[in-house]
């Protein structure tokens, strides 16, 4: 096989029609008689120049509903071998964990069915129910021994920061089933994306997206996430990269001056995030000039921490070059290939059925 | 960090041959007991109304606790244990010693003051706003008309934009201050309309407006929810920071002020390279939801924003700063030790990287003399 990995693509629910069939005949009733319409967030919301790339959009509006549309744009183009659907639909910000979890279950079952089946090439992150962190360890488990299921998925804006301890369940499950912990921007919408507030514009939410990721960070490494489940990895997706270097250095000066209050955490963080962390490579917010993109990795300190991705459908650039000018073409082929075999051991796997 | 005061000799004499400097972040701290969370230093400058209320009812912020702040910091009151006086009272309490352990070895000839405990996020905005007015009347009174090369910030009450206008208007003209000082972690983001008057006032008064990390303004202090630990904080200020800052831009503040000068105080500053290519690049597409911005938002960084230097970040090699300090303009930074505070940078080591004479020059004063107007 050629061709690059794409680590983070995003197939998209027609509407809430489509998960009936997964539904059993309580949740079924449920969505009827309470007249749940939709479960599209505000992360992404449907007209939004970021959510589809314009040239991309079908007569509705929307593009990524359906396995063979996904292909001829997302992947033909690209020439990419093996992909995973990262499926952002807002189960996780439902406040009833019931709903949360039957809604989880539902998606993860249409996610086999409709496309997993459909395209070799696919392969997909387990949506969880984050509001209960049994309920998440139940769906892991149940979806886990499908191996064309690669990674959990967790949104950034949690409701509670994710290197707390109760969450640790999930985290030795992925241990226990080799699965890499995906967080994606998005949120549940507990807490607004900035340390300050309610942002006011999408422009701001979405750019704010990149500090909930290094509190995340910090959060995952201070708990001792990474000392508890050394055999983790935690990759950011959609998380922009070029915040990295500066965030690991003040964490590093005041990982020095204060460890005394987190002992567990005995190697220096940027050692721990080049040993567990991952990130996407799209919205790769890179200096303009091109000559600086390769400081910049430089500064990153590795080559195996990005991972390809173009973010298909959401608009990150255009035409048919996601990777950015100024990468030279050996740390390309690294972020393409190498970066996410290293990172999925399923992707290496040959059988795709359960 | 810790240096201590008995032993000093040798970066005196270090000092003793360097430029003078301006330092952007220092901490004075009223003495004495707190009475429900008001030091009584303060007591002359408070009306007999606000004297009782504190003495009665004390002060409260959107945090849990009657005495200190939200996290256990990593010092008794975050400060340098050779900082505290030698009868006990607090770092920062005393003009005397602070020139002798800080403004006299370091050749600092231009100290902004920065006072932290000023009642600044108060939940009752009434008194909110008449702390920040004593303390205020306290840094003239007992510091900048003590010792020539200190400067003041006005504090206001910030959540409170009439009663800041006001506080700012009784300052215009008044040389002993350089800036107006609000808190990082607002109600709402600094961006936002109901701050706007405070932006107004500052520019009409010809003072920068400093942020400085801190506050309680309610919400958890990430977007997962409240951290379980004070690193989590400490490094946290460098996204409240950035997210009052994409707040300002992307709001419009400096096209509605464009003259406004806002000095961002403790929160990192490497990140501001990669935060305006951030902000660029999503702004080429969604532009049409923020017509108001006539510029790509990276700059109004560059011609309204300044940073200071400490916490200065220190990657491996050191020549990455210089790097960094290069995306982000020379002109901008700010040399700052945070005086007497546990996380101190030392000027003699602070910025180990090999400077410029023209480099130096501007970090360590002409930045600062420009930002603050100070001739």
């Amino acid at each position: 096989m050629t061709g690059p990995i794409d680590c983070d693509i995003h197939p998209i629910v027609p509407g809430i029609a489509s998960l009936m069939p997964y539904l059993d005949d309580h949740w079924r009733e449920t969505v009827v008689r309470r007249g749940i319409e939709d479960l599209t967030t505000i992360s992404y919301p449907t007209r939004n120049p970021l959510s589809f790339r314009q040239d991309w959009r079908d007569e509705t509006g929307r593009t990524a509903t359906d396995v063979a549309t996904l292909g001829r744009q997302g992947l033909d183009p690209f020439g990419t071998r093996l992909t995973i659907l990262n499926c952002l639909y807002g189960v996780q910000a439902q406040f009833s964990e019931d709903l949360g979890q039957a809604m989880s279950c539902a998606l993860n079952d249409w996610i086999a069915r409709e496309w997993l089946d459909r395209d070799p090439r696919l392969r997909a992150s387990i949506v969880v129910p984050m509001q209960n962190v049994e309920m998440a360890v139940d769906e892991i488990n149940r979806c886990a021994p499908d191996r064309r299921f690669v990674q959990i998925m967790l949104l950034v804006g949690s409701e509670s920061t994710l290197g707390r301890r109760h969450n640790w369940p999930i985290y030795a499950a992925a241990e226990r089933h080799g699965l890499p912990i995906g967080i994606h921007a998005g949120s549940m919408y507990r807490n607004p994306m900035t340390p300050v507030g309610w942002p006011t514009s999408f422009t701001e939410e979405y750019v704010n997206q990149a500090t909930a990721f290094q509190s995340q960070l910090t959060s995952l490494i201070a708990e001792g996430v990474f000392a508890k489940f050394p055999g983790l990895t935690v990759v950011l997706m959609e998380s922009g990269v070029s915040w990295l270097p500066a965030y690991l250095w003040r964490l590093t000066k005041f990982w020095k001056g204060l460890r005394s209050e987190i002992p567990w955490v005995s190697d220096p963080p940027g050692s721990i995030v080049r040993d567990h962390v991952r990130l996407t490579l799209q919205p790769f917010d890179a200096p303009p000039e091109a000559s600086s993109v390769m400081r910049l990795i430089e500064h990153i300190g590795s080559d195996e921490m990005l991972l390809f991705s173009t973010d298909y459908p959401h608009y990150q650039f255009d035409g048919e070059h996601p990777i950015p000018e100024g990468l030279d073409a050996s740390l390309a082929r690294k972020i393409m290939v190498d970066n996410p075999l290293r990172t999925y051991s399923r992707l290496k796997e040959q059988e795709t059925v359960p | 960090m810790n240096v201590d005061v008995l032993n000093r000799s040798g970066l005196q004499s270090v000092s003793a041959s360097k430029l003078a400097i301006a330092d952007c972040d220092i901490h004075p701290r009223p003495a004495g007991v707190g009475i429900g969370g008001v030091s009584k230093s303060l007591y002359p400058y408070l009306s007999k109304r606000w004297l009782d209320h504190v003495e009665e009812f004390g002060i409260q912020y959107r945090q849990p606790w009657e005495k200190g702040s939200c996290y256990p910091k990593g010092q008794p009151q975050a400060c340098r244990r050779d900082a505290f006086l030698p009868d006990g009272r607090s770092p920062g309490s005393d003009l005397g010693f602070m020139a002798q352990q800080h403004l006299d070895p370091n050749n600092v000839t231009l100290g902004i003051l920065n006072p932290l405990t000023s009642g600044q996020g108060a939940t009752n905005p009434l008194l909110s706003a008449a702390i920040t007015h004593a303390t205020n009347e306290w840094q003239k009174a007992e510091w900048t008309s003590q010792d020539k090369r200190l400067r003041g910030s006005v504090v206001v009450p910030y959540e409170d934009a009439a009663a800041s206008v006001r506080e700012i208007e009784l300052r215009a003209g008044d040389t002993d201050f350089a800036q107006v000082l609000l808190l990082s972690r607002t109600a709402e983001p600094l961006g936002q309309r109901r701050y706007w008057p405070i932006y107004q006032a500052a520019v009409a008064a010809n003072l920068a407006v400093g942020v400085h990390a801190f506050g309680n303004g309610g919400w958890p202090n990430t977007a997962g929810g409240w951290g379980s630990y004070y690193i989590e904080e400490m490094v946290g200020h460098s996204q409240a920071q950035q997210a009052l800052l994409v707040s300002m831009i992307l709001e419009g503040v400096f096209e509605e002020f464009p003259t406004l000068r806002v000095v961002l105080v403790e929160g990192g500053l490497a990140w501001a390279a990669a935060l305006g290519w951030r902000m660029d690049r999503q702004w080429k597409k969604l532009k049409r939801e923020l017509p108001h911005l006539k510029r790509a938002p990276s700059e109004y960084i560059r011609t309204n924003v300044w940073f200071t230097t400490q916490p200065i970040e220190e990657p491996e090699p050191r020549s990455q700063l210089a790097e960094a300090l290069d995306w982000i303009g020379w002109d901008r930074i700010l040399f700052a030790t945070d005086y007497p505070h546990w996380d101190f940078d030392d000027p003699a080591q602070a910025l180990p990287l090999k400077l410029t004479e023209a480099q130096r020059q501007a970090v360590f004063m002409d930045n600062a003399r420009a930002v603050y107007r100070q001739g």
